[in-house]
């Protein structure tokens, strides 16, 4: 059971609430004015595709980087002027594996502890190598630990001197689905304790097991709230084609539908090719017209948070292609 | 950015401490470099840089082939400084050899020099040297002037001990185009460790920081609580020990292979050795966070490195230099080591002569250390 120390975190109502950042790099506005809150013992993912400004806002968040405007706290401080704080209690997670190759697991697990100035280091160190199964390969060097065994040891060091948050920057990059899958009950069972989490990913499975959701492009904010709230938000429809599809037809099937009346976009999924549109009845309407001599058939289906995310993306780029 | 920006964790500090050395054990290659280096450049340099050399190519012009010019140059011979290695007509023809570079001295002896010589008149011998590389030149002139000593009272004695005066029968002339102060091989051991311990010392430590960023896991460590001093004395402590093995390897090599001798104290060496050691490790810590890379870090290290060599009074005497080269000097730590570590194994200096050089030392240490907290990079900005 994890406890922590008292007085160590400020009473608020936010685990993170930041309001207005911006940061550049040269001329490339690489976070465009985002606010963002998590509370308490939330599961916070955070989307985008590569390069959208999720590691640069993470980094802000945790005092690593300076915003050039904008501000906010991190468990009640400040990120600007409280960094040291900060650091003391919070666990981050660099995107990239960051501990010392030439050290082993204990090693680097005790060298956590004693720059946190954890009581009691040995018991702490030896209870986290237990608890994340890492205690036959304590002695192991870091270097030559597997993808997946590389992140839980991230993960046993930036959870080793109990944060009340945890910022994590694609944890699960490159692991596999049982290791991913431990990885988010273990994220679970930390959040029922009251430690709040921010996690970016660009897994979908991984998205919905989150409490709320943040979806990122260009450094912009593009939606944020529960999942079903940012689906039912962009007011989508989606109909799956099934049938007999062989890929060639599908890609042709696609091609077909691209531009015609009502489709917005279109995405295969196995056999099937889920069409999604905003007008209802326009999409249904042309579908029926395209696929009448086919032997298909069209179901209707729920629109996914993928296929929100892809409509997010591509309207965001759109966007940004006639600004200029 | 931090309101106590010199509030200091012991226990934090030993963290580092204690990753540096395991880590500094695991690098197999750079602690065989660090150890190997020192005795690798001291048996390289300590024989192979001879501020004594023998058999220097001669030539000379013997205008005078008497029984007295053959003997002079007999003796000459057999100092073991010079080796004939060939006759000329004329002077012109001795700057000619000399300028190809096919002679280092031309011993040039006039042809009425046995006649003026028994006249008691005091001929003179001209020896022209070859100065470019003054250090070399000079103990094979010393060596023949004191020749002129020997060689006179052995060799024209018998019927004409009339000359014996109180001067010498005749007078060597020697021109050279330098003046230079004599080196000795005690002078080059000594400063050999001040050479060796910088650049191995600025060198890994250059390498530190700058690793820690390409790496990736600089960001890891600035996301920590540790802090700019912490880790910055906590990456110098490992190399402290590293350095005085060092130091003691050449001192013990300086000691028994070279037979350097040490008058002074053997603590006031380790004491300054320490203060060195640290001003050298703080250089490569200043150095590593100010590069962005290894490589900027290895052209920082050299950049510091050369001057300190050729200005230091290592290579070449201090006294020697222009005034404002002197003044550059006093702004190297390997200066003022210099003259410490000469002063305490060649004069036994004390306390009290050495304060005048160690303070600089230490000046040095504590300004550098506060430039490199300066630059040290609290974010990843």
């Amino acid at each position: 059971m994890i406890t922590r120390q008292e007085g160590r975190v400020r009473s608020s109502e936010f685990a993170i609430d930041v309001r207005g950042l911006n940061k550049y790099f040269g001329d490339k506005h690489v976070v465009d004015d985002l606010s963002l809150q998590v509370r308490p013992g939330e599961i916070f993912g955070f989307l985008g595709p590569n390069g959208s400004g999720k590691t640069t806002s993470i980094r802000l968040m945790c005092g690593l980087l300076t915003p050039d405007s904008g501000g906010g706290t991190c468990l009640g401080y400040d990120i600007i002027t409280e960094s040291d704080a900060i650091k003391r209690n919070v666990g981050y997670m660099t995107q990239r594996f960051s501990f010392w190759e030439d050290l082993s697991i204990r090693e680097n697990l005790d060298f956590i502890a004693r720059v946190y100035q954890m009581p009691d280091r040995k018991t702490a160190v030896e209870n986290s190598l237990t608890n994340l199964g890492l205690k036959e390969r304590a002695n192991q060097l870091a270097g030559t630990l597997s993808g997946g065994w590389k992140q839980r040891l991230a993960l046993a060091a930036c959870m080793l001197h109990r944060p009340a948050l945890l910022l994590l920057d694609e944890p699960t990059a490159g692991v596999d689905p049982a290791a991913r899958r431990d990885f988010w009950e273990e994220l679970h069972r930390l959040a029922a304790q009251g430690v709040s989490v921010l996690v970016s990913t660009h897994y979908m499975d991984e998205a919905e097991r989150c409490h709320k959701l943040a979806y990122i492009s260009h450094g912009a904010l593009l939606a944020q709230g529960a999942a079903q709230e940012i689906v039912a938000a962009q007011g989508l429809f989606t109909w799956a084609i099934k049938g007999e599809i062989a890929d060639e037809n599908l890609a042709r099937l696609s091609a077909m539908l691209a531009g015609k009346p009502g489709v917005l976009q279109t995405a295969a999924f196995g056999n099937a090719l889920h069409v999604t549109g905003r007008d209802p009845v326009m999409l249904e309407k042309t579908l029926r017209e395209t696929i009448a001599d086919l032997p298909y058939e069209m179901v209707r289906t729920e629109t996914g948070l993928e296929e929100v995310f892809i409509h997010l993306m591509r309207t965001s780029a759109e966007a940004r292609k006639v600004k200029r | 950015m931090s309101r106590r920006p010199f509030f200091f964790s012991v226990a934090r500090f030993w963290g580092i401490v204690r990753k540096e050395f395991l880590q500094l054990k695991r690098d197999r290659v750079t602690l065989a470099v660090t150890i190997g280096i020192p005795v690798m450049l001291l048996i390289l340099f300590g024989y192979a840089i001879n501020m004594d050399p023998k058999n220097l190519k001669t030539m000379m012009i013997d205008a005078d082939r008497s029984e007295f010019s053959r003997s002079f140059i007999m003796a000459m011979h057999n100092t073991g400084y010079f080796k004939f290695v060939g006759e000329l007509n004329n002077e012109e023809e001795g700057e000619e050899a000399l300028a190809r570079g096919d002679t280092q001295f031309v011993v040039n002896i006039p042809s009425d020099f046995s006649r003026q010589l028994v006249r008691g008149e005091r001929p003179a011998v001209l020896i022209i040297a070859d100065a470019t590389d003054p250090a070399a030149a000079s103990n094979a002139i010393g060596a023949v002037t004191r020749l002129a000593e020997s060689v006179g009272w052995k060799d024209f004695g018998g019927p004409l001990t009339t000359l014996h005066g109180s001067a010498l029968p005749f007078e060597v002339l020697v021109h050279r185009r330098y003046n230079p102060e004599g080196i000795t091989q005690y002078n080059i051991v000594p400063g050999l460790m001040g050479v060796i311990l910088m650049m191995t010392m600025v060198m890994i430590t250059g390498l530190a920081m700058v690793r820690e960023r390409e790496r990736g896991t600089m960001e890891n460590l600035l996301a920590t609580p540790v802090r700019p001093l912490e880790v910055m004395t906590g990456k110098i402590v490992p190399y402290i020990f590293i350095g005085m093995i060092q130091a003691s390897i050449i001192l013990l090599a300086a000691i028994l292979l070279f037979s350097v001798p040490f008058v002074g104290g053997i603590v006031e060496l380790y004491v300054i050795l320490l203060v060195y050691i640290a001003a050298a490790l703080t250089v490569g810590i200043t150095i590593s966070s100010l590069s962005m890379n290894q490589l900027q870090s290895v052209q920082l290290t050299f950049f510091f490195f050369l001057p300190n060599v050729l200005l230091s009074g290592f290579m070449f005497p201090f006294y020697g230099m222009p005034y404002w080269a002197q003044v550059i000097a006093h702004g190297l730590p390997m200066t003022y080591f210099n003259r410490l570590v000469r002063g305490i194994m060649l004069k036994g200096n004390s306390w009290p002569d050495l304060w005048t050089d160690l303070w600089p030392l230490m000046a040095f240490t504590v300004i550098l250390m506060g430039v490199a907290l300066k630059f040290y990079r609290r974010t990843l900005d």
